[in-house]
């Protein structure tokens, strides 16, 4: 099997998942653990995951309730070295198994150092995994609307406490319904588009998703109206960045973004900093927000926002992933300050 | 934030079992943050080895004993604003906790810098421990305390069966052990009741992973997790003698990261401001956990961490500790990000403890909750096979052909009954087609690591069938086999596989490690390499020298090597050069990331060499200073047109062929004791006979035991060939005359195109036979003759010119009646290379190394004509290797070394043992010497004792001999009788303060009840003299200085007077 990518790069290795080929844009993720979290996680919906850990497989596929969404979400996966054999009390089966049963190629034997830099170099570039010698069409999937395709299709409630949560998904990890789970909360979980704002809730939280977050029109326009309530507001990972837009701000493409467990991220206020989980290639413009906000948080490495704060009503958001699973459960506390300010 | 403007930094002494040169990288580490922030730093240091006591790190250097006295004449005389504890090991922290507790950090203004000291109080004592835990509902093993049969029966039934029974204050673990049920408690609790008043029952982890974090925190409550590592070798078996991989390979995310978040939630609570460790025991089927211990500074874990990661905690820690912030620091390796965040691997890192028990008769190879590993090595890689392979090469030991060859019973004993040699026997297993699973059920390896294992053994047994083209090569070596491994397989040569390698282009790649996985760009020198991979990370580089490291530290082979490495390496950059390092070991300095332009961790075998040494096109490369490893590849190197800088190494291999040694020394008209090189027992035995005994066996082939012996008659050699060696033509036996009552000097020196440049010439307090590596060894001589020097200086002149020897050398020599024998010569840096540098104030590995560059290193150098003493004292580890007897002899036993000044030799001396850990006896001695002659010679230095008020007690021989010399002494009886006071009686009510135990034939092996005493004052840890020319040597200096005081005078002080 080959990795090809736009420009002409072309990796060989092994087939160690469907027989197929795929097509997306290829990202590295430089977490060493979560593999099943990042697979199943939507924001990789179209994304051909590279894998900067070498050893990739060891603790085998657990039971689906540990996903993060129903199914494998990723168009394909590069990594180094697949472990066969795996070995955990949570295991159900391997994951060349899983990937096999999903219907989404992997290859393996990859030099995924040397493909990260060239990424990093380049920027993320389109790519395909191909059983044959033949180029394919490379299909960008940030020209379609990923959202659309990962949100829930139909209204879900969760709970039946008195505070009413309505969150919208544009691809949402499950681990936000756990982390927001609690008895005084009930949660709205709707699709991307659902106009909710004729509904009674006390609370809005806006996912995660993937690509471009300006593809989202009904969601931002949602929001905007939804801003007149003066209702709190929460947004993750894409929903900081809808957020954002829905506040008046711009976002941009990262030229390979962050995908990983180590992003420090400073609190601009206390300048204590955290280490997050993160995942996105679309950052927003810190310079375009408008004067009635703040930047809440900035990453300690280069800089890019990551997170916004209105500096009188209850809306913020963060870039990174508070929910963590994959990675590092620093900051859950966002959601625990959320849920008490109701 | 305020900084100080002097602090005191606490070294950990001599190398011992458990603390040893990962304590020189911490140290140095935090003298340079210090000193960047232009603080004046002091350190109290007597390993003399070390690079942190070189010239240029700390502006005050001490070599004193690290005991409360001397720290506190240090702290009253320097006056320093604040101490730090956390970077000399349990030794450093033990120190400054004393200094704490007896007031006098409080009383000259002290302030201890990072975790403060309540808070290391919370982690050592481990009620408080648990105490602390438990506030923040973070579980502990339980645990209950027992003086009473029932009580501890209540105690089991509590916690639930099976129980970990620990026997309190019992030395060595014994009577510890996993009791299954209640009718095997009771069966046992009478016995352990007998020899403790305690037991603590515990609940049993056995079994359960174990996995360490390296957690960082700062003032401000920034905290981060370095690394994880998890222990490939479960619960039951110490963290230092497992084989460790970075980072985890069968956590699941969930387990990573709740693992991750209880760490920080822990040392949050505790409060602690640096570094520190936090280890768990995991349970693999359920997914619980109990936190096992937290160390409150830097450790073994964090230097591994920090070479496995390449995120320099240490230096990190030290900043911290001033006051800084995590966000306030840099990643080094960047330059750009933050020192805030948590590194990214894009490998794995395999540490393998490396044990040297072989050097100790009777001690037992079982491994187990005690560590006895003297050095380690880390292998990186980009997959588990590879790094496993890896680390059993860099091991640098021979393979016991048992394991390849021997019964799947002793297989499964040894991995059940782990021993130093568990790995081997489970590759054992595999080969004979024991499954994983059963090995599974008798190791609680986890599958994964086993599942691996067997790939490689699958591979190796189809190896011989398969035919080598690219494919195969390229699988073969991605699974981490050598050439050689090939070669033997395939019944060909290393060569030719490489050969064929180089035209298939089945080669290695050089990869970066940078901290953050490749996402931002790094300019990191800090390289592996691997055949998990299509591109080279970085491009040649120019006007190059390799310098070869030492490998794992073992016993012989310490951090001398490591320091010299280091000198070299700063020579070669104040030269112009750029400097490539390569090196296996986690616990060094010269593997620190500002310590060479090029770092390769890697290994020290000629195919890994020669792969970097084709990649680099290195102009040259140093062989001379990091001990025997890279001075036997001198040869196979040179054959491989690689150039080596200094003596030519056909030259070396001169020096090391016995025979032709022998025969150039004949030549020379130069003395050695007479020896023969034998293949046969009967022959052996015919050649001592002419000799005469006693006489000094070396066999080529040991089968147990130590390798070298004293035979002093035709019996005991005649057992000894029979017992410990292989006596054949393939494994011959050397024979040489031992020389009774003769003293050892020798000469460190560096040569330059066949002229000495400088020397040193040091003398040894105890007769020859004692190790030269085991010897006290004091400069200059005190006792050697004008005349003999001047002697030893010509031979060792002749040696030179005739091996027109450029680098350092070293030669030891016999002297007897002023008569000079050559006993060895080493074409390479010694042990004592730092001794006589810092001694004598000349840096002679700086001297070597220029003159390997071909630089004119001709100079007046006064080395014999001192102001002052300088005494080194070996530092021993006795107390962790159970059943070995304590005493000096031909083999090396000791695993680091001291050395202290002093205005005269007694001064000098005392500090130096006391450094090594020796107390001044106060009041009650034990004296039992051996032999008749060892009683008169002796008798002096008892009148001595006896006139200073020192009770003597003698065993019934000594004290018959000592009271019809009118010394008065009190008597005991031998421990097999049943008579009060016997020895061992009176060694356990403990009131002994020294014991001086001379065994009646120095060197031979002897089972009396001499060495019962010997073993018993370690585990009590009674102070104990074995020698008879140390024991006179400490009499003597002991009443010289009585009254006089111990000065506490820095290294300048002594420099410049």
């Amino acid at each position: 099997m080959r990795l090809i990518l736009e420009d002409g790069t072309v990796f060989e290795g092994q087939s160690f998942g469907a027989p197929r080929n795929a097509s997306g844009e290829v990202v590295f993720n430089t977490g060493m653990t979560g593999y099943v979290e990042s697979l199943t996680d939507p924001s990789y919906a179209g994304q051909i995951l590279v894998c900067t850990y070498p050893l990739i497989g060891n603790y085998g596929v657990p039971d689906k309730k540990l996903f993060e969404s129903e199914k494998i979400q990723i168009a394909g996966l590069v990594v180094s070295e697949y472990s066969e054999q795996y070995s955990h009390h949570d295991a159900k089966e391997s994951l060349g198994d899983w990937l096999k049963a999903s219907g989404v190629p992997a290859i393996t034997g990859v030099d995924t150092r040397a493909l990260t830099k060239r990424l990093r170099e380049h920027g993320v570039m389109l790519g395909q995994l191909s059983n044959s010698k033949k180029v394919g069409k490379f299909k960008d999937p940030n020209k379609e609307n990923l959202v659309a395709r990962v949100s829930i299709k139909k209204k879900k409630t969760y709970g039946n406490g008195p505070i009413k949560i309505m969150a919208v998904d544009c691809g949402m990890k499950e681990n936000i319904v756990r982390s927001l789970a609690r008895p005084e909360a009930t949660i709205i979980r709707v699709p991307w588009d659902y106009d909710f704002t004729n509904d009674e809730y006390d609370a809005l939280l806006l996912s995660n998703g993937p690509g471009d977050p300006t593809r989202c029109v009904a969601t931002i326009e949602h929001i905007e109206k939804a801003m007149r309530d003066g209702k709190p507001i929460l947004g993750v990972c894409l929903g900081n960045q809808l957020l954002a837009l829905a506040a008046g701000a711009r976002t941009y493409k990262l030229k390979y973004g962050h995908r990983g467990q180590n992003q420090p991220c400073l609190d601009s206020q206390t300048g204590r900093c955290y280490i997050t989980s993160q995942n996105h290639g679309y950052a927003v413009d810190t310079k375009s927000l408008p004067s009635d906000w703040g930047e809440w948080f900035t990453n300690a490495n280069d800089a890019s926002n990551e997170g916004i704060r209105h500096k009188t009503k209850p809306w913020s958001s963060v870039q990174f992933h508070p929910e963590a699973s994959p990675g590092p459960t620093d900051t859950a506390w966002i959601f625990d300050d959320f849920l008490k300010a109701l | 934030m305020k900084l100080p403007k002097k602090v005191l930094l606490l070294g950990s002494g001599g190398l011992k079992i458990g603390q040893a040169g990962e304590f020189d990288y911490s140290g140095s580490q935090a003298i340079k943050a210090l000193k960047e922030e232009g603080i004046n730093v002091v350190l109290i240091n007597p390993n003399i080895a070390t690079v942190q006591t070189d010239h240029g790190l700390a502006d005050t250097v001490y070599f004193l004993p690290l005991t409360e006295h001397f720290a506190t004449q240090v702290i009253k005389k320097e006056k320093p604003n604040a101490i730090l504890l956390s970077f000399g090991g349990q030794t450093a922290l033990n120190l400054g906790l004393a200094l704490e507790k007896n007031g006098v950090l409080k009383r000259y203004g002290v302030r201890v810098l990072g975790t403060p000291v309540s808070t290391i109080r919370d982690t050592e004592d481990r009620e408080l421990f648990v105490k602390r835990l438990q506030e923040i509902g973070v579980v502990t093993a339980r645990s209950s305390a027992a003086s009473t049969s029932a009580e501890a029966l209540k105690a089991a039934e509590k916690i639930g069966y099976p129980v970990m029974m620990r026997a309190g204050f019992a030395l060595g673990g014994e009577g510890s052990g996993v009791v299954k049920s209640a009718e095997e408690l009771e069966k046992k609790l009478p016995g352990v009741f007998r020899s403790t008043p305690q037991v603590l029952i515990e609940e049993s982890l056995v079994g359960w992973k174990e996995i360490e974090y390296e957690v960082v925190r700062d003032a401000a409550d920034n905290c981060i997790t370095v690394c994880n590592m998890e222990n490939i070798d479960s619960m039951g078996i110490h963290t230092g003698e497992s084989m460790v991989v970075a980072p985890s390979q069968t956590l699941s995310n969930a387990e990573y990261h709740s693992l991750r978040e209880i760490a920080i939630r822990t040392i949050r609570h505790l409060g602690i401001v640096g570094e520190c460790n936090i280890q768990y025991a995991l349970n693999s089927k359920t997914g619980d956990y109990r936190v096992i211990e937290v160390n409150a500074r830097l450790s073994r874990s964090s230097a591994l961490a920090s070479k496995a990661t390449g995120y320099p905690l240490a230096f990190v820690a030290a900043k911290l500790a001033l006051g800084y912030k995590l966000t306030d620091i840099k990643n080094s390796v960047t330059g750009k990000t933050t020192a805030c965040f948590e590194p990214a691997l894009d490998y794995l890192v395999l540490k393998m403890p490396r044990w040297d028990l072989a050097k100790f008769e009777n001690a037992a190879t079982r491994i187990g909750t005690e560590m006895k590993s003297v050095g380690e090595v880390m292998a990186i890689g980009r997959s588990f096979e590879e790094v496993l392979q890896k680390a059993l090469r860099m091991l640098n030991t021979t393979l016991d052909k048992k394991y390849l060859t021997g019964q799947v019973g002793a297989y499964l004993d040894e991995i059940r009954y782990p021993t130093t040699n568990r790995i081997f026997a489970i590759l054992g297993a595999l080969r004979a087609g024991i499954s994983t699973r059963k090995i599974h059920d008798i190791s609680n390896i986890d599958m994964w690591f086993l599942d691996k294992m067997r790939n490689i053994i699958e591979f190796e047994k189809k190896l011989p069938r398969s035919h080598l083209g690219r494919e195969t090569l390229t699988r073969v070596k991605k699974l981490g086999f050598s050439d050689k491994q090939i070669a033997t397989a395939k019944k060909t040569t290393e060569e030719k596989i490489r050969a064929l390698r180089k035209k298939l282009g089945v080669l290695p790649v050089v990869k970066q490690i940078d901290t953050l996985a490749g996402e931002f760009p790094a300019q990191t020198n800090y390289l592996y390499m691997t055949y998990h991979g299509t591109e080279h990370d970085i491009v040649r580089g120019k006007n190059q020298i390799v310098v070869l490291g030492s490998g794992p530290y073992a016993i012989g082979s310490s951090v001398e090597f490591d320091w010299s490495c280091v000198q070299a390496l700063k020579t070669l950059k104040a030269n112009g050069h750029q400097t490539i390092m390569i090196n296996s070991n986690p616990e060094t300095v010269s593997t620190d990331y500002d310590m060479s332009d090029r770092l390769y961790f890697e290994e020290l075998t000629l195919e890994r060499i020669l792969d970097i040494h084709d990649f680099e096109k290195p102009y040259g490369v140093v062989i001379s200073t990091g001990g025997q490893i890279p001075n036997n590849l001198a040869i196979p190197l040179q054959r491989n047109t690689v150039r080596i800088l200094g003596t030519n190494p056909k030259n070396i291999d001169r020096a090391e062929d016995r025979h032709v040694f022998s025969k150039l020394l004949d030549e020379l008209g130069v003395d050695q004791p007479a020896w023969a090189e034998l293949t046969t027992p009967a022959a052996a035995l015919k050649t001592a006979e002419k000799l005469g005994y006693p006489v000094l066996v070396r066999p080529s082939y040991v089968l147990s035991g130590a390798a070298m012996k004293v035979a002093y008659d035709k019996k005991s050699l005649f057992e000894f060939l029979q017992r410990a060696v292989d006596v054949s033509s393939d494994h011959p036996v050397v024979i040489s005359k031992f020389i009774e009552n003769a003293r050892e000097i020798e000469i460190d020196g560096v040569g330059a195109k066949g002229k000495l440049a400088i020397y040193a010439i040091t003398e040894h307090v105890e007769n020859a036979g004692t190790h030269s590596g085991d010897a006290t060894v004091v400069l200059p001589p005190q006792r050697t003759y004008l005349e003999t020097i001047r002697r030893a200086k010509h031979i060792t002149k002749a040696i030179i010119k005739k091996l027109n020897i450029t680098g350092p050398f070293n030669i030891q020599f016999i002297a007897k009646d002023n008569h000079l024998l050559v006993i060895e010569c080493n074409l390479r840096a010694s042990r004592s290379f730092p001794f006589v540098s810092k001694m004598t104030g000349y840096n002679f590995i700086d001297i070597a190394t220029r003159a390997l560059l071909g630089k004119n290193v001709a100079g007046e150098y006064r080395t014999v004509e001192l102001d002052y003493v300088a005494v080194k004292s070996p530092q021993f580890s006795y107390s962790r290797i159970k059943g070995a007897d304590p005493r000096s002899g031909v083999e090396m036993a000791s695993t680091g070394e001291v050395a202290c000044f002093g205005d005269s030799y007694s001064e000098a001396l005392l500090k130096s043992m006391m450094a090594a850990g020796l107390r001044l006896p106060k009041k009650n001695i034990l004296i039992s010497v051996g032999g008749e002659e060892s009683k008169v010679k002796l008798l002096s230095a008892m009148k001595t004792l006896s006139a200073m008020r020192f009770k003597l007690i003698a065993t019934e021989h000594t004290a018959d001999f000592l009271r019809a010399n009118n010394v008065p002494c009190e008597k005991v009886y031998k421990i097999g009788t049943k008579k009060d006071p016997n020895v061992s009686t009176l060694l356990e009510r403990g009131n002994l303060d020294l014991i001086i135990n001379i065994p009646t034939r120095a060197f031979a092996g002897e089972t009396t009840d001499g060495s019962t005493i010997r073993r018993k004052a370690i585990d009590m840890n009674v102070p104990l003299i074995t020698n008879r020319q140390l024991a006179e040597a400490f009499v003597t200096a002991l009443a010289e200085q009585k009254g006089n005081g111990l000065k506490t005078r820095s290294w300048d002080e002594y420099r410049n007077s």
